[in-house]
């Protein structure tokens, strides 16, 4: 990501608060939200843009689920696991939720350590969210093999309506191509973190521009948004 | 002379934003192929969407031949004729004009306009591009996959889409469509959040939202709907794909197909597909029509030599315009069936996007009211996008009516309505604006005659051939019917006007023929054009070379001091003053 914000530059004159600062943003020149760096106003965009993708997906099942003249199978058994002689509901979801929503935690910190320049601390963590997420993505693997094993398919289940499988995969695999596409990224972040490559402005190989901490950043805003999805997955798909 | 800043034209803002390092090609391969500069990629952008066109152009002869001589043309079947409806209407609407106007116009204009470098991230830029070309290829590719390309119809409804009597069902036709429009959604977001970050975070010193020159608003405004339109299509593909790839029933009812032959699915909804497809494909109108709007507001005031009448209205008409896009999409389903309230809702929101609507139409006409009217090309063809788009925006109020929309939808009506008002106005729009920007990505005017020529027999023809399609609609006649044959409700003169309406269509193709000539024939051959042909004043117009030079400015990027509009200003020495014309007006300056 390119330095966007000039370190040298006039201090940008106090704006007034509230909706009178919001208009003076946007009827000023060069920015509409100052202090926004080109990288982070193109990942709060392409966020929102993907907002719209999971949205239509939820709302998509969400009417498959209501319009289906046959039964819903229930979430809660379909979804128990058998541990120490009982079927305990949702165990699996929950630990998976727990492990998510952890690696959020340890990448807040990351960024924080990212701006204070602790190139060891904020790789670390980096490493310990990317290592979470792998966990998630495993735990689904396990989730995806079970159902499967018991008839589970995108074209029918043992328990009533078609759609539950189809959306099941189709949702849930969407989701996980996110997390992992995020432990990619945080692993190549982590890396570059980790040879000084922020702290020395090394070149991207494909973008040549000068490396910088706020990549950390951008990376956060991506995981906290697949994370926040996931919420909604779990509570639209296994409370409901 | 309206300015919408808060300080003097003599103010001169700090720079918030560095200078950006930008990528130095190193050789051939990385200035002309894999480049990373806007104005190539837009070249990029423009010409594999010009390309694919010309195939959409030949599919249209093809079905209109069948119309219009279906004795003669035997040999094309029904399950041709399908196929060529299908590939013609996606490539048009999605691959030529969304690709034309925001990757083509979009790339060149916007970080000239603003006065920027080059878009904010040109890598994802360039990727953006090579996606684009990928998904054209794999929908060439159906072309010569078994079984040939979709014969669905471009809205692609399930359940036809993907069974065996539609052509390409249970072929790889449906399956590459998908595939491919997966990939342009994929590639466009790459571009699209590009333009967006670049028209808000990317313009230079001086240059307010409120000083942009409309074109910038339009494609802006586009791309943002965009941005949140294409998703539903995104999300439809993907499930469509599941139902034909993988035997899941998203979209798929119990059904028996060709009455033997019962199908895997169960429960399913096709309805569902229908509001995921319209909520992308309302949208999608306004994608192609906002750039066309912005575009035109520009070419009128240049050419007209007068400031465009309500800056302000017009930049609220296009925002409230996109925004009301997403809320009537239903009006695309009247047929389909719904409750009748939201029948009532959907038709008083289309009803109501008249309203911004009419604002802009006005300030055009306003903008023209005795202004210094050059009759050049770029101009002749604003006006005639001002006619045809009236004319199809009026048949839009018929057809937004829930009532006179049953009778009309599934007839040739339809079909006249939305060429008029979403493929001739817009096109007639690409068209000004090529012969208007052509001068400065070539350095040379396009000719002249072959330019006129082109104007007369394209604007004179669509007319002929949409004109009468409106009365075979009217009389009843179906769309979607490769031959009438003896059907009793159909009167004689109706194959009459269908052999008229196919010889115009040829004529009409056939001048785009000569159209593509002569971008071609005067890259070489035209009259050099000088820095700014027009006397124009946005900052494209006022860059160090002809074409604009890697990194578009010199050393110093330009300070902007007005709006775009400076047209005849009473006093000033010239009829307009560039955007980056420094002189007062009241210091003895222009004034």
């Amino acid at each position: 990501m390119a330095e966007t914000t000039l370190e040298h530059a006039a201090p940008v004159a106090p704006r007034p608060p509230g909706l009178r600062g919001i208009a003076a943003d946007w009827s000023s020149d060069q920015r509409a939200f100052k202090n926004v760096s080109w990288g982070k106003a193109m990942m709060w965009i392409f966020l929102l843009s993907d907002t719209f993708i999971f949205g239509c997906f939820l709302l998509s099942y969400m009417t498959a689920r209501m319009s289906t003249t046959v039964p819903w199978p229930n979430p809660s058994e379909v979804f128990a696991l058998h541990l120490f002689g009982s079927d305990i509901p949702l165990i699996l979801i929950a630990i998976m939720t727990f492990v998510l929503i952890s690696s959020s935690g340890t990448m807040a910190m990351a960024v924080n350590f990212g701006y204070r320049h602790d190139r060891r601390k904020t790789a670390v963590l980096m490493l310990v969210t990317a290592a979470l997420g792998a966990t998630f993505v495993g735990m689904q693997a396990f989730e995806w093999t079970k159902l499967i094993t018991e008839g589970v398919r995108p074209w029918g289940n043992p328990w009533g309506a078609v759609q539950f499988g189809s959306s099941f995969f189709m949702i849930t695999g969407f989701h996980g191509t996110h997390v992992t596409i995020g432990v990619i990224f945080l692993l190549i972040t982590a890396r570059k973190v980790w040879r000084g490559d922020f702290e020395a402005g090394a070149r991207g190989f494909f973008t040549s521009r000068r490396g910088q901490y706020e990549s950390v950043e951008i990376m956060g805003l991506y995981w906290h948004f697949v994370d926040l999805v996931w919420v909604f997955i779990f509570a639209f798909f296994y409370l409901w | 002379m309206v300015d919408v800043t808060p300080h003097g034209a003599d103010f001169i803002p700090a720079a918030e934003v560095a200078e950006v390092e930008l990528y130095h090609p190193h050789s051939w391969w990385t200035r002309y192929v894999f480049s990373q500069d806007a104005k190539v990629i837009a070249i990029q952008y423009a010409g594999t969407a010009l390309s694919i066109g010309l195939v959409a152009l030949v599919l249209s002869w093809l079905m209109r031949l069948k119309l219009g001589f279906p004795d003669t043309f035997a040999s094309i079947s029904p399950d041709m004729y399908y196929q060529f409806m299908t590939m013609h209407g996606m490539i048009m609407v999605i691959y030529l004009l969304t690709a034309l106007f925001l990757g083509g116009f979009g790339n060149y204009l916007i970080p000239l306009m603003v006065g920027a470098r080059d878009m904010v991230f040109p890598y994802v830029n360039m990727l953006s591009y090579w996606i684009y070309l990928l998904a054209v290829l794999v929908l060439v590719g159906s072309f010569f996959a078994p079984g040939g390309p979709t014969g669905a119809g471009w809205t692609l409804y399930p359940p036809q889409a993907i069974t065996s009597g539609t052509p390409g069902g249970q072929d790889w036709g449906i399956i590459l469509m998908l595939v491919s429009l997966i990939l342009f959604i994929i590639g466009f977001t790459m571009g699209g959040l590009n333009y967006v970050v670049t028209v808000l975070q990317g313009r230079t010193r001086g240059m307010t939202l409120m000083r942009l020159p409309l074109t910038v608003w339009g494609i802006f405004t586009a791309t943002v709907m965009a941005l949140l339109a294409f998703p539903a299509l995104f999300v439809a593909c993907v499930m469509m794909l599941f139902d034909r790839a993988i035997g899941s029933s998203f979209f798929m009812p119990a059904i028996v197909e060709m009455g033997a032959n019962p199908l895997p699915h169960d429960g399913g909804s096709p309805i569902m597909f229908q509001h995921l497809f319209w909520f992308f494909g309302h949208p999608e109108v306004y994608i192609v029509a906002l750039p066309a709007f912005g575009i035109v507001s520009d070419l009128i005031s240049t050419h007209a030599r007068k400031n465009i009448f309500g800056y302000r209205m017009m930049v609220w008409a296009i925002v409230s315009i996109g925004a009301l896009s997403f809320v009537v999409w239903a009006h695309h389903m009247y047929v389909s069936g719904m409750h009748p309230y939201f029948g009532f809702f959907f038709a008083t929101t289309t009803l109501i996007i008249a309203i911004p609507t009419a604002i802009k139409v006005y300030n055009w006409v306003l903008t023209l009211w005795r202004g210094d009217i050059h009759l050049t090309i770029p101009m002749l063809f604003a006006l005639s996008f001002i006619v045809t788009f009236v004319n199809g925006g009026l048949t839009g109020l018929f057809l937004g009516n829930v009532v006179v929309d049953v009778p009309l939808s599934d007839t040739m009506f339809v079909v006249a309505h939305f060429h008029m008002v979403m493929g001739v106005a817009p096109i007639m729009v690409v068209f000004g604006a090529i012969y208007h920007w052509y001068p400065k990505i070539t350095g040379r005017m396009l000719n002249e005659a072959m330019g006129r020529f082109h104007f007369w027999v394209t604007f004179i023809g669509t007319y002929l051939i949409f004109f009468p399609m409106h009365y075979v609609g009217l009389v009843g006649v179906p769309r979607r019917y490769p031959e009438l044959g003896d059907t009793a409700f159909v009167p004689p003169s109706v194959h009459t006007l269908n052999a008229f309406i196919t010889v115009a269509a040829l004529v009409v193709g056939f001048a785009q023929m000569v159209f593509l000539f002569n971008l071609l024939w005067s890259i070489r051959h035209g009259r050099p054009a000088g820095d700014n042909p027009w006397r124009a004043t946005t900052l494209e117009w006022q860059t160090a070379g002809t074409p604009p030079p890697h990194g578009n400015f010199g050393k110093e990027l330009p300070v902007v001091y007005r709006w775009a509009y400076d047209y005849s200003v009473p006093g000033a020495p010239e009829d307009f003053i560039a955007q980056n014309d420094p002189r007062p007006l009241t210091q003895g300056g222009p004034a």
